[in-house]
């Protein structure tokens, strides 16, 4: 039980290890070792709602910035930065879909590399992966590459869902494959909206 | 799941022992403004003749006196070659970047010097561009400092959006130089949005059109909750108003050459008729024509200029800065039907021209009633006020560029991609290659590009102290951390052993450690003193923040504590609050240590309370919530 309880750095005094001020001096405590979910106040879960994790993200970071501590002393400055850093690193992680789906998988011991292209191994998605390659390859006009874009973007919208099913499921298989999906259907976009731009540029 | 906090206790607090003021600065290439802001209104600090403008030009005479500012314009027609001006341009740059420049910059490079930073030699000295910033900010203090009739000693200082960590760090060390602290670097473009309370309309996409007299910068900005993200960036560094003035001068004196035949003219005579052409531009902006006199070696001509004819002369530069701003967008993948608003910055926005053609460009009319030339400051003095009274909103800014290291055959591994929101920090795993292997050099570099020599060196590190493995078997992490400003900091430590790394940096441009000591004892006149009361300070707001907390916590438990316990207590209390009003730093020091240790056993017994309550049948959901736990 007395793991639960933990000194303030400023009044000594006790104070729980997720406090984000001490309840009795009110001075800033260093950010406690916590999943992302709890840092920002959500349930752990891949279907979040985005105004959720906005409100609860700018939330914190109006009271923690180092910005609010600009006239503190420097060991108060030096903890608004630590947990305005460990804010920013929560909420980059879980604001993209692709990245939460892999920092969820990764909570539950699957290590899913979402950086690296990795070898796959899935043949539904081999065929999927060629099949839009060759779309793309064909396109010429604008109005192709625009209705590329749709069917990738549908087929993403449709990926989050089964995600939150599998996440839900505790379908972790079903998750990995679904995750190495969303990270090939995010490239077919970038590189479809990269080549909109070149062609828009050349009819300038 | 609702999230509560207790107590933020955050907002900061003037101190009555306080520092001095906080100002705003736009240290631009051409003129540097300083502000103020008093109740969210903001005031430009201007001299006894009323302007707000302190050119960014120093002079060094022979006999070491430095003059900053429009004394220092004037020595430009005597002695031109003691004259420095736009030393922005070299802020952070190294010496191969400049050796290009030469030739165009108004004064001598220091090209012996190799690697490292610029160096231009002027009047006998060599200085590097952080002196001649600091000369620059020094008058813009001593300027502040003259109108509010107090000290200054805290600002909210101005960089371009593009400028890279080393550029950010020489203003920064520019800033201490000069005796100024740093609250926050402000991009100029998020400056000029807040002085129009972009921050607290509607969110979506901005665009801030900065002509100057020699730059063209477009920004696109995103709002979005409290959050101002510079999207893309764009611009020419030799384009600006000054190519009105000459497009003006060059007509006049063809007109001459008409009349009184070719004569070849001198360097002051061209001078002359660029004064001529500012003069002709500045009263165009107001009126449809005029007539101007131009007198050189005795023959006198008149001029007549029509608003149309000096249109047509401009009209090809306003161009140039639309194509770029149409190149900016498409690059950021925005419509200019994305655009909620248009801000309008730098003196040659005052061309009707270029207020027309940006307003039919971006199809709405831009926000110009700021003095263009002032709204950076403006913004900056905004920022300034927020950060040390307090304020609601919240200027979250990302990195502008792209962190990576290199690796195996000059390729670029990014370490932290651009427009992350700072500050961040990202760990990184190294490993040796070698059987022993005790040391490790570190690059990084700054850049969007896949090539290490297609980007900005920023400084290499050498992790030394690494216990002695096989080759591959030491798992050495890097933690790069970027803070609010912008700027990086890097820490190492081995983690099979746990040994903490020494890092030492080497800034490819910037200054080391030991230079900057140096220089802040060699050029500031009181250094020492300078030093001593800023550790005074530091000092002070510590004893302070302790003191209060023992007070807090005295509130909370003092039944802990016999009358003699609690007597002692207060009697370091009182001790403290003396020392704080008027006593050296190691009477601060020494009356805050004895605060700490009169309390120890009063912490000691506040703990074991802590914890018997939570023995006693506390459940972990109320204990966490009447001990201020972050979840409900
Ligand atoms: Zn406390």
């Amino acid at each position: 039980m007395s793991g639960a309880i933990v000194p303030c750095w400023s009044c000594k005094g006790p104070i729980s290890p997720r406090a984000l001020f001490c309840s009795t001096c009110g001075a800033v405590q260093p950010p406690g070792v916590i999943d992302h979910f709890g840092r920002l106040g959500l349930r752990r879960s891949f279907a979040i709602d985005p105004a959720d994790l906005d409100r609860q993200y700018f939330g914190l970071q109006r009271r923690l910035h180092p910005d609010r501590f600009a006239t503190r002393s420097a060991k108060e400055r030096a903890l608004s930065q630590q947990q305005a850093t460990a804010i920013n690193e929560a909420y980059e992680t879980l604001k993209d879909p692709l990245k939460r789906a892999a920092y969820l998988l990764r909570l539950a011991g699957r290590v899913v590399d979402i950086d690296q292209a990795g070898t796959v191994d899935d043949p539904a998605l081999l065929m999927e992966a060629m099949e839009m390659r060759e779309a793309l390859a064909d396109a010429t006009t604008l109005a192709e590459l625009n209705e590329l874009m749709a069917t990738a973007e549908a087929a993403v919208g449709d990926c989050h869902e089964a995600l939150a099913q599998a996440f839900v499921d505790d379908d972790l298989d079903g998750a990995g494959k679904l995750t190495t999906r969303l990270k090939y259907l995010g490239k077919m976009i970038d590189e479809t909206r990269s080549r909109k731009v070149g062609m828009t540029r050349q009819g300038l | 799941m609702l999230l509560q906090i207790n107590e933020p206790g955050a907002t900061p607090a003037p101190h009555a022992n306080d520092q001095g003021a906080a100002v705003g600065i736009d240290l631009g290439t051409t003129n540097s403004v300083v502000a103020i802001a008093t109740d969210g209104q903001a005031t430009v600090l201007r001299d006894e003749a009323g302007h707000g403008l302190i050119p960014s030009v120093v002079a060094y005479g022979a006999d070491g006196t430095i003059l900053v500012g429009r004394e220092a314009r004037r020595e430009l027609l005597d002695n031109p070659e003691t004259v420095v001006s736009s030393i922005k341009r070299l802020m952070g740059r190294g010496v191969a970047d400049v050796k290009s420049l030469a030739g165009t910059l108004p004064f001598e490079l220091d090209v012996a010097a190799d690697g490292g930073m610029v160096r231009l030699k002027v009047s006998g000295r060599t200085l590097t561009p952080v002196e001649v910033s600091a000369d620059i900010l020094r008058a813009v203090k001593a300027r502040a400092e003259a109108v509010l009739g107090k000290t200054v000693d805290r600002a909210v200082v101005t960089v371009p959006a593009y400028f890279d960590d080393g550029a950010r760090s020489a203003t920064k060390d520019a800033a201490r130089l000069a005796g100024l602290a740093v609250l926050r670097l402000v991009n100029e473009p998020t400056a000029a949005a807040l002085a129009y309370g972009l921050d607290n309309q509607s969110e979506g996409l901005y665009a801030v059109y900065d002509l100057g007299g020699g730059t063209f910068d477009i920004s696109i900005l995103r709002m979005e909750k409290g959050v101002f993200q510079v999207r893309a960036t764009g611009g020419d560094a030799a384009l600006g108003g000054d190519d009105f003035d000459h497009a003006i001068a060059e007509s006049f004196l063809a007109e001459r050459a008409v009349t009184f035949g070719d004569v070849a003219i001198t360097s002051s005579e061209a001078k002359q008729a660029l004064a001529t052409g500012r003069m002709a531009k500045e009263c165009l902006s107001s009126s449809t024509w005029g007539e101007w006199v131009i007198e050189l070696d005795g023959k006198t001509s008149r001029h007549r200029l029509e608003l149309a004819a000096f249109e047509a002369m401009a009209a090809p530069f306003v161009e140039r800065t639309i194509a770029i701003c149409r190149a900016v967008l498409v690059d950021a993948g925005v419509g200019i039907e994305d655009i909620k608003g248009v801000v309008l910055v730098g003196g040659s926005t005052r061309v009707p021209l270029v207020r027309r053609r940006v307003a039919e460009f971006f199809g709405r009319e831009p926000l110009a009633n700021i003095n263009p030339d002032e709204v950076v400051a403006v913004g900056a003095a905004l920022q300034a006020e927020a950060l040390t009274a307090g304020s609601d909103t919240l200027l979250l800014d990302v990195t502008p560029l792209s962190l990576g290291i290199e690796t195996m055959g000059g390729i670029v591994e990014k370490v932290i991609p651009r427009n992350t929101p700072i500050p961040v920090a990202m760990a990184q795993e190294f490993t040796t290659y070698q059987d022993g292997q005790d040391a490790m050099l570190i690059h990084v570099v700054q850049g969007e590009r896949e090539m290490v020599d297609q980007c900005r060196s920023l400084a290499r590190f050498v992790l030394s102290g690494i216990p002695a493995m096989a080759a591959g078997a030491a798992r050495i992490r890097v933690t790069f951390a970027v803070d609010a400003d912008g700027l990086l900091t890097v820490s190492a430590k081995e983690t099979t052993t746990e040994v903490e790394q020494a890092v030492s940096v080497k800034p490819s441009y910037g200054l080391t450690d030991d230079e900057m000591a140096t220089m802040l004892r060699d050029s500031l006149e009181h250094a020492e003193e300078d030093m001593t009361a800023r550790l005074l300070v530091e000092a002070k707001v510590e004893a302070e923040r302790s003191a209060l907390a023992v007070k807090a916590a005295l509130a909370v438990d003092a039944d802990l504590l016999s009358t003699a316990e609690q007597a002692v207590i207060n009697r370091a209390l009182d001790d403290v609050e003396r020392t704080v009003k008027d006593g050296d730093r190691d009477a601060v020091l020494a009356a805050a240590a004895a605060l700490e240790t009169g309390t120890k056993v009063f912490a000691e017994r506040r703990m074991d309370r802590g914890i018997r309550q939570a023995l006693a049948g506390m459940t972990v959901e109320n204990l966490g919530k009447s001990l201020g736990d972050g979840t409900k």
